[in-house]
């Protein structure tokens, strides 16, 4: 069984015990030195609670193999704990009872003591799991018989509450169960009767899931653990199979796809893939899927596979067959850009998009493809540069008059001499000359010069003409 | 059972493969892009730059010289057709939307790939054409091994689409359909006003365009402009009406007679 170990806080209060400890009669909230006392030998870990959240919430991201609906319990003053939603997932595992006893020798074989209870609400699964004997309450059960013998701790109230319960004599559940809900009320606030409400299904407790709930999902497990890459690409392609063929009565498009791999050994696997457009093609999404199954480490083998619909698009009934050659091409491009988008990322496959303003450096952005397209804008009637710098650079420029422009100017240390120019085009917008809050610095005549070679720039000059500020030039794009 | 759909590039480049065997088993696509210039055009095999080829263009590696990239922006035009799609893979953010409708291609039709490694602008490169969807593939690296040449060449014949390699074509042991030297050339002034200061302005773009090497065809200098008027293609720079005996343009190393189509030997 092991030695008594119990982790500390602050050098001197117990947090958590082990099973060995528990015997030793030892338990959460003893002082050190007392336990020290009764156990002598008794091992001490300070208290890591930061540590605990992590591997807490690295299980329930395990328990996804189970149910997409998993969330870390936050009822922190006892100890740990994890939410399944299970509604519509029991009999993918052989029925509630199979679930649970799989849920619980799984996560005894990697070490943990736990205890699970399954009910048809929250607090009646939180209460049996932690003070009664666990196990399955079916749908239909009267839960008042089954909670009251119960602590009235096993309600899920603060200690301070369960403290003043027990001042005035009320230790079980079935205790407040004979009292008058008013004076409940009126003597704990709503806490007391809200929590007994809860536990027994009178009102509905919205819980939130840890990840994002999917709009559907698909789920296959596995009698013998997989790790080739062909029994891989193969699960996932049925997976998509199905997703699919719900994708398709729910008149949806997938943009966001999440596969899971469940490993032997506990751990998880994610991989994502994501698409430009709505896409209900099995066969296309398993290819994006094909490029990032390398990365699925198999391990001693994967058990569980699922697969979410984390984003979706409405999508008609397939048309496919019907599509002219033109949309069939769109069709192609598109799928193209599905796969680079999710081999370089989307953000990095754009389409640049005009946007309505004077200042250069926004009027084109590089929009990604999977995003909706910006109304397009007309372009500026006036030549622009094909290469636009990402931000001006200064240059010397000789100019002979303050207005002229440059007959020769210098760039990254070459000399460049002004054969041909043309402007100046003022950007900034004139009206801001009236607005003395506005500085007058921010306007910029715009000149295209070509040099001796034939090569061609877009130079502004930065501000109004003033006597004895020499003006300052900058270079901010290339023509070809 | 899920319904596979044959896929539409796979189908179309098992079509390709079967014309190119009954048209003969010539290499590359079947057909040519003519530049419309007569003299350039009779330069190349297929009487234009071939499709589903692979091309490569460099710059003249002078700074601020982005002659080259107009040059491949202006033929992406001429092959993206009514509504295409083309695909310009490179690392850069420079490349700058409401600059591109001067060479005719329209931002809607354009896809900027961008991808931080040489490697990875050659693997989009070489994806988009096996994929057989845009009407054409643009690619700038610096440098690019010939084995790596080699299979965009082999994909764009798979894809049945054109694929132009901007930047690197230094090597001349590239197995590429056609090797091209671009660089600025002086522009020639709008035509003559009333007004002698109006016509100080840069004119038409004007290019140094070599043609070091076609498989199949020959070599040549040429000046070409690029007009963005209506008639929107290249002209030679001798088509020009009102130009001046000006024995400079094109620099030093170009025609001295404006017009004349110089063969190089090899």
């Amino acid at each position: 069984m092991g030695f008594p170990l119990v982790t500390v806080e602050g050098g001197s209060r117990l947090v958590a015990v082990n099973a060995p400890a528990w015997a030793a009669g030892l338990g959460p909230g003893a002082a050190l030195a007392e336990a020290r006392s009764l156990v002598p030998g008794l091992r001490t870990a300070p208290a890591d609670p930061a540590a605990d959240l992590r591997a807490l919430d690295a299980l329930a991201d395990w328990c996804g193999r189970y149910t997409p609906w998993t969330a870390v319990d936050g009822f922190a003053w006892e100890g740990g704990g994890l939410w399944l939603d299970v509604t519509g997932c029991a009999h993918l595992l052989g029925g509630e009872d199979a679930l649970l006893d799989d849920l619980t020798a799984r996560l005894r074989n990697f070490g943990y003591a736990c205890r699970a209870a399954l009910a048809a609400t929250p607090g009646a699964a939180w209460a049996l799991a932690r003070f009664g004997d666990g196990g399955v309450v079916g749908k239909k059960a009267n839960l008042e018989p089954l909670l009251a013998p119960l602590p009235v701790a096993a309600l899920r109230l603060a200690p301070a509450i369960v403290e003043g319960l027990d001042r005035l004599g009320l230790r079980r559940v079935a205790d407040l169960l004979r009292l008058p809900r008013a004076g409940l009320a009126a003597r704990f606030g709503d806490a007391v009767a809200t929590r007994l409400d809860q536990a027994l299904g009178r009102t509905d407790e919205p819980l939130s899931p840890r990840r994002p709930q999917p709009r559907l999902s698909a789920r296959l497990a596995f009698a013998e653990p997989i790790g080739t890459a062909d029994d891989l690409a193969a699960a996932c392609e049925s997976l998509l199979g199905d997703l699919c063929r719900d994708m398709e009565e729910a008149r949806l498009g997938a943009r966001r796809l999440e596969l899971s791999a469940y490993r032997v050994d506990g751990g998880v696997s994610r991989l994502a893939v994501g698409t430009a457009r709505p896409v209900r093609d099995a066969g296309h999404l398993a290819r994006l899927f094909a490029e990032k199954l390398k990365d699925v480490r198999a391990g001693f083998g994967i058990e569980v596979m699922t697969l979410l619909l984390a984003a979706a698009d409405p999508l008609e009934a397939s048309q496919a067959a019907l599509l002219e050659d033109g949309a069939a091409e769109d069709e192609g491009v598109d799928r193209l850009l599905d796969r680079l988008g999710n081999r370089l990322g989307f953000r990095w496959v754009t389409r640049l998009a005009a946007y309505a303003s004077h200042i250069p450096e926004k009027a084109c952005r590089a929009v990604p493809v999977s995003a909706p397209p910006p109304p397009s804008e007309d372009s500026p009637a006036s030549p622009r540069p094909l290469h636009l710098l990402p931000w001006p650079e200064p240059v010397e420029a000789l100019a002979p008059l303050p207005d002229d422009p440059p007959v020769a100017f210098t760039w990254r240390r070459q000399r460049h001499r002004v054969v041909r120019s043309e402007g100046p085009e003022r950007i900034g917008g004139e009206w801001w000359l009236d607005d003395p809050a506005v500085p007058r610095d921010d306007l910029r005549d715009y000149y295209r010069v070509e040099d001796e070679d034939g090569r061609r720039f877009w130079l502004f000059r930065q501000g109004l003409y003033r006597p004895g500020a020499p003006p300052r030039w900058y270079l901010h794009g290339l023509f070809a | 059972m899920p319904f596979h759909k044959p896929d539409p590039a796979l189908l179309e480049a098992l079509r390709e493969s079967i014309r190119r065997i009954e048209s003969g088993g010539a290499s590359g696509g079947t057909d040519g892009l003519p530049f419309g210039v007569p003299e350039v055009d009779a330069a190349l095999p297929r009487h234009g730059l071939t499709r589903a080829a692979l091309h490569a263009v460099a710059g003249s590696g002078r700074a601020g010289d982005r002659a080259a990239s107009g040059f491949c922006a202006a033929l992406l035009s001429r092959f993206v057709g009514e509504d295409g799609t083309v695909l310009w893979c490179r690392s850069g953010d420079d490349l700058y939307g409401p600059g591109l409708a001067a060479f005719g291609l329209d931002p809607a039709h354009l896809v900027v790939v961008r991808a931080h490694k040489g490697r990875d602008v050659l693997w989009a490169m070489e994806e988009s054409l096996r994929s057989g969807a845009p009407a054409a593939v643009l690619g700038e690296v610096s440098s690019v091994a010939p084995v790596a040449a080699r299979r965009l060449q082999l994909a764009a014949e798979a894809g049945g689409v054109t694929a132009l390699l901007l930047g690197a074509a230094g090597r001349a042991n590239l197995p590429t359909a056609t090797r091209w030297r671009v660089s600025a050339a002086t522009s020639e002034a709008p035509a003559p006003t009333a007004s002698p200061t109006a016509s100080l302005g840069p004119g038409h773009p004007r290019w140094r365009v070599e043609l070091l090497r076609a498989r199949g065809g020959g070599t040549g200098i040429w000046t070409l402009e690029w007009r963005n008027d209506a008639t929107r293609g290249f002209a030679l720079a001798a088509d020009l009406p009102n130009r001046p005996a000006d024995p400079a343009v094109g620099g030093p190393e170009a025609p001295d007679t404006a017009g004349t189509v110089v063969r190089l030997a090899g």
